[in-house]
């Protein structure tokens, strides 16, 4: 299992440096010059030659793309064209923010979509389970952009319970530390269940039928027959079969998420790194374009892969394979 | 927790496996009932009710008016039309009630009947109609699920029975890109291409189009392998026919039901797709309608009219549901495997649901 895990690492390292120099070179070959300051009407011609060389863009295409390689395995992103610092340091000061959503976004879709799946399952075929059914089909419909906005004008708005967006209190630098903590939830549960809502709806239909899957299998029956309590027989005997699958889903889902939170990130203007790649993006911000996208393919390239190690971790007729 | 005795799950699986297949049925009717009325709304409704979605009233009176509010429109023969909350006539003049001053008009000014004009779901703060819209959004919608499902049907059923038909080495390179492929974030790309080609329709259903199609290249390899195995196939070379025979006359077309379970859901993905898109401001552009750049309009009024944002976001989940009830129920249909067990097979595991992608 080991040798097999190492070769979709390197795979997955493989797929990384393929997706991050087709989206190098996709990015050269568009039309147009890159940062909105290089086609400005008012910068005059020397000047705008003077800022290319300062960037390296005078260079050759594959001289600028060895450069762009070698300063990324040394941890190097170049500098930000639109906001003038280096790309670096605005990711370091926003990829924290998007991982903390991703994962307020999937501590909820795993706890409501565990419970709900679970329970749907033991009561399969009753009111209960025909309902969740049919809410969980409704919410895995819903855009999250949307949701977010809804939830911004029924609980923001309408019943101003939370904030409407950012992450934080414009006095939060004035709070304890105690009370910043709870500013922070209090900022994060909006665009944490709007992102994590949808997810958890996918989830629960995917545990349910994973369950009642392993519910009508012999050892379950064989466990009953042992007159285990059903509490028991569902808990540490169906739900603990079916967690392989359900760990990779929620590997799976993370990336998911991670990826999944630009419009999320937009709507409530959470600093997060989805936001900062669609500004790169209105800004034709290349350096910070390009590692935003390396930073997103990463985090899918790593969920994917560590739900394949939480499959094999929990699946012991895997391991050997 | 379940509080039944094993004894009485049996029974109770039994009599389930016979109501599954009758709600199963009702899935699919459920879906297509849902989806006939939305294709008939977005597709007739403009037949007998022709408002322009892009016509205007004075923003200042009828700008974001909350639904079924009504204004009376007056046509002048020079100025173009005035609109107000109500009209009163004294002598020669109409008084028109609602304007920021009092405004009235000489009644030789007016050009035809004063019309009165019904925001059925409000109107947003240009003072367009807000259904009008709506309707002109779902023709766009529509029309971009169709075209992107067709578009995913050609690369992906070509690709997929290749790859499940070709030899081994063929078959892993294949499935290794697609791998590749697949990791890759979806968004990332879509906003990629959507900065080279030039936004609209066309851009919406090519970028869709061409990311969109790994699942469904997935699964028909995976079904053509599995059919491969089977005895009419082996019936099929003994009675002497070649490779492309067997793939197109045998595997295909026993591959295509998956195909089409998952072109159903990939209709329900493009649509939540192209609003991300729009809502972004990289699918189609204004000022015409798409339900994406509606919400992203009434994003900016969100706190004064909730409605411009709330009904095309509305329209674009019930459809999303509707096509996502059609694939459920084509499914549970066409997978006779599925109602041989007692259980429903697990739902599409690892393509990622359409509301993870924006």
């Amino acid at each position: 299992m080991t040798r097999a895990l190492l070769g979709r690492f390197t795979s997955a390292l493989l797929a990384g440096w393929i997706v991050l120099s087709a989206v190098f070179f996709l990015l050269r070959l568009l039309p147009g010059e890159p940062g909105a300051a290089f086609e400005d009407p008012r910068v005059p011609q020397e000047q705008r030659l003077r800022l290319r060389a300062i960037y390296g863009l005078d260079r050759p295409l594959p001289e600028q793309y060895v450069r762009w390689i070698g300063g990324v395995v040394r941890g190097e992103w170049g500098y930000s064209l639109s906001q003038h610092r280096p790309v670096g340091e605005i990711l370091r000061a926003t990829a924290p923010n998007t991982l903390l959503l991703s994962s307020a976004a999937l501590l909820l879709e795993l706890g409501l979509g565990l419970a709900l799946g679970v329970a749907a399952a033991a009561r399969a075929g009753s009111p209960f389970d025909h309902a969740l059914r049919a809410i969980s089909l409704a919410l895995w419909s819903l855009p999250a952009f949307w949701l977010g906005l809804m939830l911004i004008a029924g609980f923001a708005v309408a019943l101003p319970l939370f904030p409407p967006g950012a992450m934080r209190a414009v006095e939060a630098g004035s709070f304890g530390l105690w009370r910043r903590g709870l500013d922070l939830v209090w900022h994060l549960a909006l665009p944490a269940a709007a992102l994590g809502l949808p997810a958890a709806a996918a989830t629960a239909r995917f545990v349910r039928s994973t369950v009642l899957e392993r519910l009508g299998e012999p050892f379950v029956q064989s466990a009953r027959a042992r007159g285990l309590s059903p509490r028991r027989v569902l808990w540490s005997h169906a739900l603990r079969a079916g967690l392989a699958p359900i760990a990779q889903l929620a590997g799976l889902s993370l990336a998911a998420l991670l990826s999944g939170t630009v419009a999320v990130e937009v709507v409530f203007g959470w600093p997060g790194i989805g936001r900062a790649t669609y500004d790169a993006l209105v800004a034709r911000d290349y350096p910070l374009l390009l590692a935003g996208t390396a930073l997103s393919a990463t985090f899918v390239l790593a969920g994917s892969f560590l739900a394949e190690a939480l499959q094999a971790w929990l699946d012991p007729r895997l391991r050997d394979a | 927790m379940p509080e039944a005795a094993p004894a009485v799950r049996y029974g109770r699986q039994r009599r389930q496996r016979r109501s599954r297949r009758q709600r199963r049925s009702r899935t699919l009717r459920t879906g297509l009932a849902l989806l006939a009325l939305i294709v008939a709304a977005v597709g007739l409704v403009p037949i007998v009710w022709s408002q322009s979605p892009d016509r205007q009233l004075d923003p200042a009176v009828a700008g974001l008016a909350a639904p079924w509010s009504r204004f009376e429109v007056l046509h002048l023969t020079d100025r173009g039309t005035l609109a107000a909350v109500a009209v009163e006539v004294s002598g020669s003049e109409v008084v028109l009630h609602g304007q920021p001053r009092p405004t009235r008009v000489a009644i030789s000014d007016l050009d035809g009947e004063i019309e009165s004009q019904r925001f059925a779901l409000g109107s947003d703060e240009f003072g367009r109609d807000v259904a009008a819209r709506l309707l002109a959004g779902g023709r766009v919608s529509l029309a971009v699920a169709g075209w992107t499902v067709l578009l995913i049907s050609l690369v992906a059923v070509p690709l997929g029975a290749l790859s499940g038909s070709a030899p081994p080495a063929v078959d892993q390179f294949i499935l290794r890109g697609l791998e590749a492929l697949q990791s890759f974030p979806r968004l990332f790309l879509l906003l990629g291409l959507a900065a080279i080609v030039r936004p609209g329709m066309l851009s919406v259903v090519l970028i869709l189009g061409l990311t969109g199609w790994i699942p469904m290249a997935r699964l028909v390899r995976a079904e053509v392998r599995a059919l491969r195995e089977r005895e009419f196939v082996l019936a099929a070379r003994a009675a002497g026919a070649g490779r492309g025979r067997i793939v197109f006359r045998h595997l295909l077309p026993n591959a295509l039901a998956p195909a089409l379970v998952e072109a159903s859901l990939a209709a329900a993905a493009a649509i939540v797709s192209e609003a991300a898109l729009s809502f972004l401001g990289f699918g189609l552009q204004p000022p015409s309608a798409s339900w994406g750049n509606m919400i992203a309009d009434g994003r900016s009024t969100l706190s004064v009219g909730w409605w411009v944002a709330f009904f095309p976001g509305a329209a674009l989940a019930l459809t999303a549901i509707a096509f996502n009830l059609v694939g459920e129920g084509l499914r549970d249909e066409l997978d006779p495997r599925a109602l041989a067990q007692a259980t429903c097979p697990p739902p599409w595991p690892l393509s990622s649901p359409p509301s993870a992608l924006p």
